[in-house]
């Protein structure tokens, strides 16, 4: 990397103490990149080996990349901890304004460490650190106040970010995210749940420092290359248009859109929630992530009439995308988009992971319609398929815990479901509840060998929508080729969706411009080694291919390649052992 | 010439605009932008691009008590930074809030009307030069 580039510079911030330094880690960029890479090496560094994740011990680490600040679609923040959901790694990425912000403040990754006492939040100001009281932010119904708040008190407004958590985090609900620029979210594995652990209520970062560049008419002539095609590529195009929604009625098409807590794998309402439908209807605004021509972010402007006074309106904006539309819209069976609008409002104002609550919710339902739950369990409540309103009580029991049972379906449908029973419907995969893309077995191993379990992870989807009939050997040597690969892009923590543009000689030449040497071969050594360090972290706290859980309704429902055949999938799953295993000696 | 402002409710608030004017001088980040975006309250309630707008009657020269901002003839102002005693009189000045600071120089950041960050913007919010709609 370019002497003197602050991407070397790792914040340390600790709680406990109220102190901060930081350190010069070459070491690990040079070697690791940032993003994904430098994050794996710093959380095996500073998380105790089988600590407690909502201990003192479980280090929280934000990590971005090289390229972050010098060219579009970089602008992705790598999080990293202990997962509280699955007791094994976390890792979460989001947009936003995150990424420029931390670069832009002189730092490539931050780590908070410790925990405190009293609500606290931070302000990071370049190269300043103030810790300060949270208590008048603690507590507070939603999240957009908490934002709003910040963005009066704060200052650097257009160059800073606001993270923070809602009530699921500060209640410990162990999928809570991390919610930034109030729209994007650190959504998975419970990283809100981490900072509510630390009464860390928020974290403002701001920050305007330069970046250097190796040959600025080389560097100028790249960046016209890859604007050209982030804004011409129709792959961007669709993202623009439609926006993730877009997918909504093309898996439904398939036979992939998870459905009824996926007793069903097509939805007869598609039509009044596909992203078609709510960008005619409902679309108020389109906005971007910090230095991304592509503008995905699509917000629906929803118009309620009070209830108590004539012509009284309030107009609220909503996020949606494609994941948020089936966890809350088809998986609960709501058709209504006005009803699953409120709902993906109400959870967004509680900072919950949508896919996670989404899918604890469909599994009550099931629960209670199949009688293995009651009413005294539910708090009077009957959950039913389709039912928006009752959901949105259904949601404030379970993020306030209400009872025995709201606070098991807090922990997790993993969880919840060792205690209440219907495993068989318990839809998730390494602990984490299941994300939107009900393919087939690609989809399926995708999430289960995956290091984060999570669809992203090595696309699993794309692999089904491409090919049928692998070889138990075939599907996991893509997934995990995908896997590997994908770890040099959330190093550069580039967007997964620019990952057509981000091939590997354009890595090569953004690299070369950042200071760094590194041809295809050489990126994909780093990779290898990043995911294997990955998997160092998971099987030193536990993780193990064989207590890999497999919920029975997947194997009887439909998915785009028919009927998936659990032999096939445990096959897949020993392909995959063994790989790791191996690689592990 | 300068920066139009043709409609700021298409901005989605890429920043690119203030990459670009950075970039033009060889570097990354967003250190020295002569061009901010910020939301007016929220990102869900829109953008303001805030720019220079090369005034014909420039209010921060006038409050510049070195002559070090001159105005120029078709509107605006040049920096002398060798005139400039960085006593911040021409933030103050500027009600738009276009005048950014440099503060390991102690000096004003002023555009040069140069119209490079309008090339970078994707979604048609800002143009170089007069245009028959916008600000």
């Amino acid at each position: 990397m370019i002497k003197h580039d602050s991407l070397s510079n790792v914040l340390y911030i600790d709680l406990s103490k109220r102190e901060f330094y930081t350190k010069e880690r070459s070491d690990i960029f040079d070697k690791y990149l940032g993003g994904s890479g430098a994050a794996i090496k710093l959380l095996q560094e500073e998380c105790k080996t089988n600590c407690d994740p909502f201990s003192p011990d479980n280090p929280i680490i934000f990590s971005v990349g090289p390229i972050t600040g010098l060219f579009p679609l970089a602008s992705k923040v790598v999080a990293m901890f202990k997962s509280p959901l699955t007791f094994n790694l976390g890792e979460s990425h989001a947009g936003g304004r995150s990424a420029i912000a931390i670069r832009s403040a002189g730092y490539g990754a931050i780590v908070i460490k410790g925990e405190s006492e009293t609500p606290i939040y931070i302000s990071v100001e370049d190269n300043d650190v103030h810790f300060k009281d949270g208590s008048a932010l603690w507590g507070m119904r939603s999240t957009y106040t908490v934002g709003r708040v910040l963005r009066q008190s704060e200052r650097g407004s257009g160059t800073r970010t606001i993270m923070r958590i809602g009530k699921a985090g500060e209640k410990l609900v162990r999928y809570a995210g991390l919610t930034t620029e109030t729209y994007r979210h650190f959504g998975r594995l419970g990283l809100g749940a981490v900072f509510g652990s630390k009464k860390l209520k928020a974290l403002v970062i701001s920050g305007r420092s330069s970046i250097p560049v190796k040959n600025s008419k080389k560097y100028k002539e790249l960046y016209d290359q890859i604007y050209d095609d982030a804004t011409k590529s129709a792959v961007m195009r669709k993202y623009h248009d439609i926006g993730t929604a877009v997918n909504v009625s093309r898996l439904n098409e398939i036979s992939a859109l998870p459905t009824y807590n996926l007793q069903y794998s097509k939805f007869d309402a598609v039509d009044n929630i596909s992203g078609e439908k709510l960008a005619e209807e409902y679309l108020g605004r389109r906005i971007a992530c910090g230095h991304c021509p592509v503008a995905c972010i699509h917000i629906a402007a929803l118009r309620v009439p009070y209830e108590d006074e004539k012509y009284f309106f309030k107009t609220t904006m909503i996020p949606y995308d494609y994941e948020l539309i089936y966890a809350l819209g088809s998986m609960l069976g709501i058709g209504y988009p006005n009803g699953l609008l409120k709902i993906i409002e109400l959870v967004e104002a509680y900072g919950a992971d949508a896919m996670s609550t989404g899918v604890c919710m469909a599994y009550a339902t099931e629960m209670f319609e199949k009688g293995k739950i009651s009413e005294k369990d539910t708090a009077g409540l009957k959950p039913k398929f389709g039912n928006w309103n009752t959901y949105m009580k259904f949601l404030k029991n379970m993020i306030e815990r209400k009872n025995k049972f709201y606070d098991a379906l807090a922990n997790g449908v993993e969880y919840a479901s060792k205690i209440y029973g219907g495993k068989e419907f318990a839809l998730a995969f390494g602990g984490l509840e299941m994300p939107g893309y009900n393919t087939g077995p690609g989809g399926y191993v995708g999430y289960l060998i995956g290091a984060r379990h999570s669809h992203l992870d090595n696309a699993g989807y794309d692999v089904d929508q491409k090919h049928k009939d692998l070889s138990p050997d075939a599907l996991v040597g893509k997934l995990i080729a995908e896997e590997e690969w994908r770890q040099i892009l959330s190093s550069l923590v580039v967007c997964f969706f620019s990952r057509g543009i981000y091939k590997p000689e354009i890595v090569q030449d953004c690299l070369a411009a950042a200071g760094f040497d590194l041809d295809k071969d050489a990126q994909l050594g780093v990779a290898k080694e990043i995911l294997n360090e990955k998997f160092k972290f998971k099987y030193r706290e536990g993780f193990s291919f064989d207590k890999l859980r497999l919920p029975e309704r997947i194997f009887k429902v439909d998915t785009l390649r028919g009927k998936v055949k659990k032999d096939y999938i445990r096959k897949c799953l020993a392909v995959a052992d063994n790989y790791y295993k191996q690689n592990k000696k | 010439m300068r920066i139009t402002i043709v409609d700021a409710e298409r901005c989605v608030g890429c920043q690119l605009c203030m990459f670009a004017c950075v970039r033009r001088g060889g570097k990354g980040g967003l250190l020295d932008s002569s061009i901010l975006i910020r939301s007016i309250g929220g990102l869900e309630r829109g953008f303001r691009v805030i720019v220079c707008r090369a005034c014909p009657d420039p209010p921060c020269a006038k409050v510049c008590p070195t002559e070090a901002l001159k105005p120029k003839r078709d509107g605006g102002v040049k920096l002398y930074p060798e005139k400039c005693i960085g006593c911040g009189n021409c933030v103050d000045g500027c009600i738009l809030n276009a005048i950014f600071w440099n503060h390991e120089k102690n000096k004003p950041v002023i555009c040069v009307y140069c119209g490079y960050c309008t090339k970078y913007c994707p979604h048609g919010v800002i143009a170089f030069g007069k245009t028959d709609e916008g600000d």
